[in-house]
């Protein structure tokens, strides 16, 4: 983790699409008069969302704004979660997974792989197509070494299927998320070795 | 009240105590670096930790409370130790953690001498380091003009932030980041906009927020330490008056609970350079356009043979906003030997009479009486202006809990939310119809507050009758509690009015006497917020060469507000005396006493040649003067009878405030440079780009 600042380049406005402004009213509404701002985070993922993954200036400020708060403290929440991006990212973001148990499993390998096909660490390709960062454990450690692209795990990997993965991505095609090797979800590899027979 | 042992003494303290408080009550010290009495409990600095018998662990005692302990085994009281070896051992955990990211810059830090972590660290600190790795770097950040930042020095104690968005209301500073790289900055680093901004320098426990216009100034022990009041507004704050030699280097607030608690605007703080910028320092008469420096002989002289051709009808003393009692009572004094009965204290016109009695233009409720309030009505008042401290006492009432505010007059941001009512006149004559009088009414303790620009309009006598009836039907003046509040912008309005220095029998009042042909010789004891028409000559009685001065047709330099010993009432009636903490400079002498030798040379010698004499005339005529600190209350049947009056029909013009530009309310103020900075940052007339 480094210190994050806002993106230098940033557009110009923001606003709400009419449909994800219906939605954040409707996230507003969930909480009693006066403490809408309980609604930062979601509208915040929101936007970020609109903005194709990341957070420009101008979206904080108009989340502030719909909410009632000072920008300062929007400013305060969009920076403390990592999750919130405040520099354009790629189509395809890259969430790498560098911590022990992913590592032991050979991340290091997947890292290699990032910086071979998709270059430095939080730069975007110039398709604009790729971008990968790395973070902390993602909850996935059963199917050590894995990555998330946007909202999906891929799991299981091994240098040889993740360049597979991002090779398929960056030529438009949809690589199936998941395992990379023959299990279930975190199922045991090879097939079941206990409650194998039907009761 | 709940029992507690702290280090084997057992005392009783309320159940809503924090241990903090409990051991201070105890007479344990706690050191402490986010805990502050005035704002709320973050917990974060870890600083205060003390045993808890039972607890396996040390608890942070700003943060855990005396109801929140559990008695012992044998049901014996819960038991604190403050000096244990266990508490000892965490504390200098705490602060070797404090230390690790600390630059070792006492040497050229502007708050060593007078800094919480280095006195801390003298007993908590162990002598050399542990640590081999980098220290962190953080990125100074551009906070305005008043507040210089050096945030490699920061130990996120967030002592700021809490007071900008709690006590100031403005919530512009935040702390962004987490972890290792949070950093405390404002939003894209805007400079900050609360008048109190200045209070983060305080409150700061290490040297990460520092004042920028006293940068490499001083060292906090080479200064002389003077206790006075503030003149910058009426309010009187318990200021500090730090100098070195004769150079006033600083102003500090003092705790005065009765009044600013303990946070002082940025004009009070500030002011500082104008003290020292544009100084009258030796006197002048005007020579074919031109002044022309003299000797105070032959000022005295000219003066006495202008006097000697007038008219005593022709002649006229006006007293400005920063003058102080004793001056003016000099002045009323001889003005009244030479036979001259144009006199007046309210250069901005206002109708406040002292013939309608003490109450009709003191702040009754008291500034602390705003806490005890439970409905607020505002009238022709922008208070965050005009009395930034007092606005900071009003919103901390307004966040205790349900408190109706009311506004008629400008419609700005105040910081606190409040119903508007309307912009002038009309809505307080149909005050007793509109929906917020109920509120009022209900109230036990209504507060009407009438700003001083309310009384200083054409109309000002009316309007004093309607705020008074308002007061009155509302029920804000009853037994025992007195709301009709009139929050007075000058600091020597009310001394002035308690000494009578309105027009006499047929004078001619302010207005009147600055109109072209009305007057031939015309005193001005600091008046600059009033053009005198040309004509009369005018003689300039004051600190700094502003309005005034230019318009002079003789000078005569007196001292500024830190130079004398001198008596102030604030707006609530309450009488403080200032301290003299430096000398004037070059041939500027004490105002009273310039008075007592012009007198001499004019042939109506004043009956006083020292301080202390002019103060025993003073007391024998006004005993209420010697009781310092102390207020003679109004008496509420002068509101009642003030409410009678029907002095002519209102105007239909809005209210306005009677602070346009909060750095440039008097002449010492607009001869600040760092007055003048802020004005232009508030008036975004600067680039607000950060500091490189």
């Amino acid at each position: 983790m480094s210190v994050r600042r806002l993106a230098e380049k940033q557009p110009d406005s923001f606003a709400f699409t009419a449909e994800n402004l219906a939605w954040a009213k409707r996230q507003m509404e969930k909480y009693p008069p006066g403490r809408q701002q309980s609604a930062v985070i979601s509208l915040l993922w929101r936007a970020q969302d609109q903005c194709g993954g990341w957070l420009p200036q101008k979206a904080i400020e108009a989340v502030a704004d719909l909410l009632g708060m000072a920008k300062i403290r929007v400013l305060e929440v969009a920076t403390f979660y990592t999750m919130f991006n405040l520099a354009p990212v790629g189509k395809y973001h890259v969430q790498f997974c560098g911590t022990t148990p992913c590592l032991l499993r050979g991340a290091d390998g997947l890292k290699k792989v990032l910086h071979r096909l998709i270059g430095e660490e939080n730069e975007v390709t110039g398709d604009g197509k790729l971008s990968w960062v790395e973070v902390e454990c993602l909850g996935a450690c059963v199917n050590a070494p894995m990555v998330q692209i946007n909202a999906d795990y891929y799991e299981d990997l091994t240098p040889e299927t993740l360049t597979q993965i991002i090779n398929d991505l960056s030529n438009g095609k949809t690589p199936k998320p998941g395992p990379q090797v023959d299990r279930l979800n975190s199922a045991p590899a090879g097939g079941l070795t206990t409650l194998a027979e039907k009761a | 009240m709940a029992k507690l042992i702290v280090n084997g003494k057992e005392i009783d303290v309320p159940p809503e105590y924090t241990l903090l408080q409990a051991c201070e009550t105890a007479g344990a010290e706690i050191p402490r670096f986010c805990f502050h009495e005035r704002l709320s409990i973050p917990g974060n600095c870890r600083m205060c930790l003390v045993e808890l018998v039972g607890s396996p662990k040390p608890v942070a005692s700003c943060a855990w409370a005396v109801r929140d302990c559990r008695p012992g085994p044998k049901g014996e009281p819960p038991e604190v130790r403050t000096r244990s070896p266990m508490v000892r051992k965490a504390r200098e955990g705490v602060m070797e953690f404090l230390l690790i990211n600390h630059p070792l810059d006492c040497p050229i830090c502007d708050q060593g001498g007078e800094c919480d972590l280095q006195d801390q660290s003298m007993a908590y600190g162990i002598d050399g380091s542990r640590f081999r790795e980098n220290k962190r770097a953080v990125e100074d950040k551009y906070l305005g003009a008043l507040v210089k930042t050096s945030m490699n020095r920061c130990i996120q104690c967030t002592r700021c932030v809490r007071f900008s968005a709690e006590i100031a209301g403005v919530p512009e500073l935040g702390a962004t980041g987490r972890g290792e790289d949070m950093e405390i900055t404002s939003y894209l680093q805007e400079a900050m906009t609360s008048e109190l901004q200045g209070n983060v320098v305080d409150l700061c426990p290490v040297g990460a927020l520092t004042s920028k216009p006293y940068a490499f100034a001083a060292r906090p022990w080479e200064l002389n330490k003077t206790e006075s009041v503030d003149v910058m507004d009426a309010l009187g704050s318990a200021i500090r008056i730090d100098t070195r030699g004769r150079e006033v280097m600083r102003i500090l607030p003092r705790t005065n609970d009765d009044i600013n608690e303990e946070w002082i605007s940025d004009k009070t703080r500030h002011v500082v350079d104008g003290l020292r910028t544009q100084r009258l320092d030796q006197p002048y008469v005007r020579d074919n356009g031109r002044l022309r420096p003299v000797s105070w002989n032959e000022a005295f002289k000219v003066i006495a043979q202008k006097l000697a051709r007038a008219n005593p009808k022709r002649v006229g003393a006006i007293v400005g906003d920063l003058a102080a009692v004793e001056e003016v009572f000099a002045l009323k004094d001889l003005m009244t030997r030479l036979g001259v009965g144009n006199l007046d204290c309210r250069q901005d016109g206002s109708a406040l009479d002292p013939k309608w009695g003490r109450a009709s233009y003191l702040f009754n409720a008291t500034i602390a009486g705003i806490e005890a309030a439970d409905a607020l009505l505002i009238v022709g008042s922008n208070p965050r202006r005009e009395a930034a401290v007092l606005n900071a006492r009003i919103r901390k009432r307004w966040r205790t809990s349900n408190f109706p505010i009311g506004l008629i007059g400008p419609k700005v941001d105040l910081t606190y939310t409040y119903d508007y009512l309307g912009a002038g006149p009309e809505t307080l004559a149909d005050i007793a119809r509109h929906s917020f009088a109920d509120a009022m009414r209900q109230a036990e303790r209504p507060l009407l507050l009438v700003g001083a620009a309310a009384f200083a309009r054409p109309d000002g006598a009316a309007i004093a009758a309607l705020a008074a009836k308002a007061a009155v039907d509302l029920g804000a003046v009853k037994e025992g509690w007195n709301g009709y509040s009139v929050l007075h912008s000058a600091a020597s309005r009310v001394g002035a009015l308690d000494l009578g220095f309105v027009p006499g029998e047929g004078g001619l009042n302010a207005r009147q006497m600055a109109a072209s042909g009305t007057l031939d010789v015309v005193f001005l004891l600091g008046v600059d917020e009033l053009e005198i028409a040309p004509g009369a000559f005018s003689i300039y009685i004051g600190s700094n060469g502003d309005r005034g001065a230019m318009r002079a047709d003789a000078i005569l330099p007196g001292a500024a507000y830190p130079e004398k010993s001198a008596i102030y009432v604030n707006t609530e009636g309450r009488v403080q005396m200032a301290t003299r903490a430096s000398f004037p400079p070059g041939e500027a002498r004490e105002d009273w006493a310039i008075l007592r030798a012009l007198s001499d040379v004019l042939g109506k010698r004043l009956p006083y040649d020292s301080l202390a004499a002019l103060r025993q005339a003073l007391f024998k005529a006004y005993p209420h003067f010697q009781r310092l600190g102390q207020i003679a209350p109004g008496d509420p049947a002068d509101v009642h009878k003030l409410a009678q009056h029907r002095p002519g029909t209102t105007e239909r013009a809005p209210f306005r405030s009677s602070v346009e530009d909060f750095y440039f309310t008097n002449a010492i103020a607009r001869c600040s440079a760092v007055m003048a900075e802020c004005s232009a940052i508030a008036a975004g007339r600067v680039a607000m780009t950060a500091a490189e």
